[in-house]
């Protein structure tokens, strides 16, 4: 007896010991339903984390074009199908002072303006159309992580230079140091020098991206001083399309967020996450049936030790207590039980599903958050599923209790 | 000249049965000296074990009034009642009804532990001294369900007079016992009301332990009939 500890506390564990048997069994339970949840959170998050990251290594959160364009110019590149504009690209409108108003934003991270439109790529007898796609390295960086994802050379777009894909680099049957030559539907052209090979994960980008500097750009697609989009790092990535309509009521212009661009794969997302949650409702609530069947039948078999105390002075509310702690306590270590297993599963899982190189298919874990959340939610869920047992303990006739 | 530890007036007590209310209890005035050791005879079903729940606070009269140390209690609250009856009184019943999940000591601890809200080393210390009283110094830390009988008893009177009561019930405090046993138990119970003046009312249906009492009071059908001392007077 811990001198501590109150009443409650005290008659809840040795309660809770002493039907060991039970309260081993049903801890199992809980454990078993908290292991699969975050099983399945872990391995959902993972998944989804994973896609997002290759959905973003070539798009913008946020990307603002400018007003009343009937057709937009494809601003994903990684997406964008042959589609030469007739009219000429338009700009944004006095970019510069938008942007300086976008950099002041609290949720935004990095903003990046961008002049990028279709144009061909020559070499010999190789000619593919590309979407040209003029940057300025050091805030571009912060929005897409393309210094990250260069494979040879070096992100470097001065004039004069381009960084192409590997997948493009290919095609043309060119590599680092070589020439290529740029033409763009307006009769502009440039001869260019490859400076660098990137690989996005994706072959698409990787076919028809060329970044080259924000001027050269410029001149080429006949956008001088001009950009056709802004695009943007948020820090809260699933804000992003809620700031896009604040942005676009707020400027008028078109504002589109990578939720918006990739719909069909947000959907997705949005349905796994719905599905899991009513897994995670259904598991939770037959956890509190267990919790709640074992204690009723504690109650009923307690029913003269409940007289008893209430004999010796102990108040109903004391009583309602004990029977709400031991919903607790079963809650709690079974959530505690569940993540130990959820991360043996996990490390297990880790060996299994690898690639052919041994390194993990993506990286899953039981963060230390979900374990926080799992240890709360068992928790509460428990004391709820004690309430029922720990009122009618409360409620125990001591009169009737004793006689038995 | 101090109020008396207990006194009933016009006690009555009913239950419903289906449509006819059953009076089990029609009346009992009764009153109850401090240091008084009183035995309640009368027939099964007379109403011996209502009585007493009534006293103990464990239930509720149907009508008159109880005084406890001159309180009168039908006015309180039920949480003043419980703790008022876990305070004052003490219980022993017949069927020990020591709870299992602890130890002897702790059993003891019991009353002092539910109106303090958590232990200390004083509770401790005083269980352990009236543990020795009873003779189960030994047998302290001992799961309760690991005793027998006779033990267990002990340490229900024990655990009865932790909080000092002035008053001490006991239902039938020797009746599962065999008669050796039964003796040492109703020895210790005179024991403890001539060394700390505490007033005793105790149901029993054996003759042989009534007449060692101070005093009989018989009920029969819900009603006092016979109210006597008795010869054998602590000396
Ligand atoms: N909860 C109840 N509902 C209905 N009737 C009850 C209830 N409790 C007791 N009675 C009735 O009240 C009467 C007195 O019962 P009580 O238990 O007080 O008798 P007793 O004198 O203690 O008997 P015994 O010596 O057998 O223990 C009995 O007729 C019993 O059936
Ligand atoms: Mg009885």
């Amino acid at each position: 007896m811990h001198p501590w500890l109150p009443f409650e506390w005290i008659a809840a564990t040795r309660f809770l010991r002493e039907g060991r048997t039970q309260s081993l069994l049903i801890i199992g339970g809980v454990g078993a339903g908290v292991a699969g949840i975050a099983f399945m959170s872990a391995l959902l998050s993972g998944l989804q984390a994973n896609l997002v990251k290759r959905t973003l290594s070539s798009q913008a959160h946020l990307v603002i074009l400018p007003a009343e364009e009937v057709a937009r110019p494809q601003r994903d590149p990684a997406q964008a199908l042959v589609q030469i504009q007739a009219q000429r690209l338009r700009s944004i409108d006095q970019w510069q002072a938008l942007r300086g108003r976008l950099e002041k934003l609290p949720e935004v991270a990095a903003v990046s303006p961008v002049a990028s439109g279709p144009a061909f790529a020559v070499r010999g007898d190789a000619n593919k159309s590309i979407t040209l796609i003029g940057i300025e390295p050091e805030h571009y960086t912060r929005v897409i992580e393309l210094d990250q994802k260069i494979v040879a050379g070096a992100l470097r777009v001065r004039a004069g230079e381009a960084v192409i894909g590997t997948e493009l680099a290919r095609d043309l049957g060119a590599t680092l140091g070589d020439k290529l030559r740029i033409s763009t539907a307006s009769g502009a052209g440039d001869t260019l020098t490859i400076t660098g090979l990137f690989d996005l994960g994706n072959k698409t980008a990787n076919g028809r991206n060329v970044y080259v500097g924000l001027r050269t750009a410029q001149s080429l697609l006949d956008l001088v001083g001009g950009v056709s989009s802004i695009d943007r790092a948020v820090h809260d990535m699933y804000g992003a399309e809620a700031l896009a309509q604040r942005i676009a009521a707020e400027t008028g212009l078109v504002a589109d967020s990578w939720i918006k661009t990739n719909a069909q794969f947000f959907t997705a997302l949005t349905s796994q996450r719905v599905s899991s949650n009513v897994i995670r409702f259904f598991v939770a609530l037959s956890a509190a049936f267990g919790i709640a069947s074992v204690l009723v039948v504690s109650v009923v078999q307690r029913a003269r030790e409940i007289g008893i105390l209430r004999a010796m002075g102990a108040t109903r509310g004391q009583l309602l207590r004990t029977f709400l702690l031991q919903g607790g306590i079963v809650g709690l270590l079974g959530s505690l039980l569940g993540s130990l297993l959820a991360s043996l599963f996990l490390a297990l899982w880790r060996t299994l599903a690898v690639n052919a190189d041994g390194t993990p298919m993506f990286m899953i874990e039981v963060p230390g958050s979900l374990v926080l959340i799992a240890a709360g939610g068992a928790t509460l869920v428990g004391v709820l599923a004690a309430l029922m047992p720990a009122r009618r303990a409360a409620a125990l006739d001591p009169v009737v209790a004793i006689r038995g | 000249m101090a109020d008396p530890v207990l006194r009933l007036s016009g006690i009555r007590k009913s239950y419903q049965s289906g449509d006819s209310e059953l009076e089990v209890l029609h009346g009992i005035d009764l009153t109850l000296q401090r240091g008084e050791f009183a035995a309640l005879i009368g027939p099964s079903g007379s109403g011996k074990s209502t009585l007493l729940n009534l006293i103990g606070l464990l239930d509720r009269p149907s009508g008159g009034h109880l005084f406890i140390d001159g309180d009168e209690t039908s006015t309180l609250p039920e949480g003043e009642i419980t703790r008022l009856g876990g305070q004052r009184i003490g219980f022993v019943f017949q069927h020990h009804l020591l709870i299992p999940a602890f130890t002897a000591l702790e059993n003891v601890m019991m009353p002092l532990l539910v109106d303090r809200g958590r232990p200390d080393a004083a509770m401790r210390e005083r269980a352990a001294a009236l543990l020795a009283g009873v003779g189960l110094a030994d047998r302290a830390n001992h799961p309760a369900s690991k005793l027998s009988g006779g033990q267990q008893q002990r340490v229900a009177i024990a655990r009865a007079l932790a909080m000092r009561p002035a008053l001490v019930l006991a239902d039938e405090p020797t009746g599962n016992l065999d008669t050796h046993t039964a003796d040492d138990i109703f020895a210790l119970l005179r024991e403890v009301n001539q060394r700390e003046g505490t007033s005793f009312l105790i149901v029993t249906h054996d003759p042989r332990l009534a007449a060692r009492c101070d005093r009989i009071v018989e009920l029969v059908d819900g009603s006092i009939v016979s109210d006597r001392p008795h010869a054998e007077t602590p000396g």
